[in-house]
């Protein structure tokens, strides 16, 4: 287990500019009962900025996702998102209700589940149009045409009207993605999208977060076990084991030449597969 | 209150006969159930209709109709029985319907996997049966018995309408004569609410005791309330 | 004695006549129910203090103990505090009540079956409150509670058999009637019995066929 020593501030490679970085994470700690989940993590992702985040599973990687979804609390700390504070809790203080700010801010997020967590009385085109109609008060036609571009983006042009049940793992994961893009999010969250996968539909969804990596200037967080597909496409890679940021650098760097011995070890034993 | 507590022997007298029905309903109920259960799981199809036909009408007659008929219909046909066995028998065929059921459903879905087991270790059918699908399948049986255990000791209030002398019956006959309706009335619910959470707490004794491993699915919370067609008390219990 | 035909379809129609006050009965008693089950569920989950606890016992207490025993309470401790009612309208308010314990439960059952991930996902895309309520959980949840509402349905036109003990002109009092009157009880409460199954059979095998359809075009 890293102490606390071992952690390094997973900061961008650029001098911190303040009001510049897209996420901030300042001193963030988050623990169930005695399980220390994250320990005064301090972390910044510039904008625009494509960030995979590996590591053994209960490190708190999907934590830090799901902070920053307002999905769980952080215990202690400070998040911001795009200059906005979404998160600020003073050590034993009481866990803060939703606010106003905290919604607003929110917005600006987009997730993709592991478990797709599709609508299933919905179809797919249904799924993709209700949070543009319902929130950002879109007339259906609009949000229907829109709807249908993301789906075509994705490849799934075809099957506009099935609902989830009749799609593979890998198509309702593909319609997951094109959900959270119908809200233009600044910043889109990968938890583990491809773990759930049959191998031989992992590459279609790969292929659409390629994509989006490529001809976007969104900030992706991704966290994932695709180590070829992180290298690949990351500006940078966080190492992460038992709640601590332990090393981060270019994905060549840490794929190839790792500093930190439980990243070689981690490598190792994920790459040998 | 203190008429209760005049009464309370009378009232006592109609507990133990409530209990009395609880104990041997149940027992025999266990035994329909595992015969009508696994009866329509058999291959040979003179044991599997029966056994529907059997579980089809007890679930699909209300108690009292059952009770009624046994005891003012049958004599008619030649089988006379004392009220009291009347209670039990058809506190057991009813229940037992809804318990074989449970039985049948616990098995089946342990089912296919385990036999397929058994046929590649070359264990005979009914020892396959005995020693491999019943036992395992116990646990999953629990729950739902508590539920149809509860829905029994309810049911057995029943049997006051052919006049057999349970706790309700006792009850009615104090109210008439004294007319403390409220205070008798308040104290039959309490007593049989009573009973029904220690039921309750037994079978979850038993549960614990009986459990084959902690990381099996978690039931759908709906399975848990629901009881399949329940008989005629309104449903399972607390 | 031995079956007599000719008395059996003589008597069909008064026993027919029951069967219409038990369906009758059946369906105020579910809807009666269904709503007050649903604001019993509504106080639980809103958690007000003392009140949501006062509920959940009630919810307990009447799930506990005997429908005749609170048949027999209904009849005739409210005259004693003035309110004076039919037979019928007695056993309905009994029925209604008593099963809106079970409906109640089936309601908060059936929301929390809701995958997790679907709140999670209605976070994720800032859907408000109502929406996600009524377009995205309360749709799921329905699909799943309505077979189970249905076979309380069926149950609740069994037990009803309960209020012959209140003097409920339904089907089985019908029954005791006449067999008191013509001594002669095989007939009447075999033809009960066989009614019974008449409805409750069918009627099941219905419900079993719309849990299979609602759950497959989910």
């Amino acid at each position: 287990m890293p102490s606390p020593a071992e952690s390094i501030d997973a900061e961008s490679p650029e001098p911190a500019n303040g009001s510049d970085e897209m996420i901030t994470f300042e001193n963030v700690s988050k623990s169930w009962g005695d399980n220390k989940v994250l320990q005064g993590l301090n972390f910044h992702v510039k904008p625009a900025e494509k960030v995979s985040i590996i590591g053994p599973s209960g490190s708190g990687k999907t934590t830090i996702l799901r902070i920053l979804m307002t999905l769980e609390t952080p215990g202690e700390g400070v998040v911001t998102v795009d200059g906005d504070e979404l998160w600020n809790v003073a050590a034993g203080q009481r866990i803060p209700r939703e606010t106003k700010q905290m919604r607003l801010t929110r917005r600006k997020i987009g997730m993709v589940f592991q478990q797709f967590n599709l609508f299933p009385h919905l179809s797919a085109i249904q799924n993709v149009m209700e949070a543009p109609v319902q929130v950002l008060g879109m007339s259906k036609d609009e949000a229907h045409e829109r709807a249908k571009d993301l789906l075509d983006m994705v490849g799934l042009g075809e099957h506009l009207n099935h609902k989830p049940p009749k799609l593979s793992g890998g198509q309702q994961q593909r319609v997951a993605i094109a959900r959270a893009m119908a809200m233009r999010p600044k910043v889109m969250l990968f938890d583990e999208v491809t773990s759930a996968l049959d191998p031989e539909l992992v590459g279609d969804v790969l292929d659409v977060i390629r994509d989006l990596a490529t001809s976007t200037d969104m900030t992706m967080l991704l966290v994932t076990h695709e180590m070829r597909f992180a290298e690949e496409i990351s500006d940078r890679v966080v190492m992460f084991d038992s709640g601590i940021a332990v090393e981060q650098g270019p994905p060549k760097k840490i794929f190839k030449q790792p500093d930190n011995d439980r990243t070689k070890k981690f490598l190792r034993a994920v790459l040998e597969h | 209150m203190s008429t209760i507590i005049t009464y309370a022997p009378l009232l006592w007298q109609g507990l133990l006969v409530t209990l009395e029905l609880l104990v041997l309903g149940s027992a025999l109920a266990l035994v329909v159930a595992f015969t009508a259960g696994l009866g329509r799981l058999s291959r040979h199809w003179a044991l599997r209709t029966p056994a529907a036909i059997f579980i089809e009408v007890f679930r699909g007659t209300s108690m009292i109709v059952q009770l009624f008929w046994a005891y003012y219909a049958l004599p008619l046909l030649g089988v006379e029985l004392p009220a009291f066995a009347v209670g039990v028998v058809v506190l057991a065929a009813n229940e037992g319907a809804y318990a074989a059921e449970i039985v049948r459903g616990a098995i089946q879905s342990r089912a296919a996997g385990q036999t397929e087991a058994c046929v590649a270790l070359g264990i005979p059918p009914a020892k396959r049966m005995r020693r491999i699908l019943i036992p395992q399948s116990i646990p999953a049986m629990l729950p739902s018995f508590g539920n149809v255990l509860i829905d029994l000791l309810k049911n057995t209030s029943l049997v006051a309408t052919i006049t057999v002398l349970d706790l309700t019956f006792q009850g009615l006959t104090i109210r008439t004569s004294t007319g403390a309706t409220t205070a008798v009335f308040t104290t039959l619910l309490v007593v049989y609410f009573i009973l029904s959470v220690l039921l309750g707490q037994m079978m979850k004794f038993l549960e614990r005791r009986f459990a084959i491993d902690r990381t099996s699915k978690p039931r759908s919370k709906l399975a848990k309330v629901m009881r399949p067609q329940s008989a005629s008390t309104g449903g399972s219990g607390v | 004695m031995t079956w007599d035909t000719e008395y059996a379809l003589s008597i069909l129609p008064r026993l027919l006549r029951g069967l219409l006050v038990t369906i009758e009965a059946t369906f105020a008693g579910i809807a009666i129910a269904l709503v007050l089950g649903l604001i019993v569920a509504v106080i639980r989950y809103l958690r007000i203090p003392i009140i949501s606890h006062l509920f959940t016992f009630y919810v307990s207490f009447v799930r506990g103990t005997p429908l005749l025993v609170q048949a027999f309470a209904a009849f005739f401790i409210l005259p004693d505090y003035g309110i004076t009612m039919s037979a019928l309208l007695t056993g309905i308010l009994v029925v209604g009540v008593n099963y809106s314990a079970y409906t109640a439960e089936v309601y908060r059952a059936g929301i929390e079956d809701v995958d997790k991930g679907q709140w999670e996902a209605t976070t994720a895309l800032s859907l408000p409150g109502r929406p996600t309520w009524t377009r995205i959980i309360l749709p799921q949840a329905v699909r799943k509670i309505i077979p189970v509402l249905g076979n309380y349905w069926i149950q609740m036109f069994k037990d009803v058999a309960i209020l012959s003990a209140i003097t409920v002109s339904e089907l089985l009092y019908t029954a005791q009637t006449i067999g008191s009157s013509d001594y002669r009880y095989l007939e009447p409460l075999t033809i009960v019995g066989l009614l019974y199954l008449a409805v409750s059979y069918p009627a099941a095998i219905i419900v079993r066929r719309l849990e299979r359809r609602l759950a497959f075009s989910r």
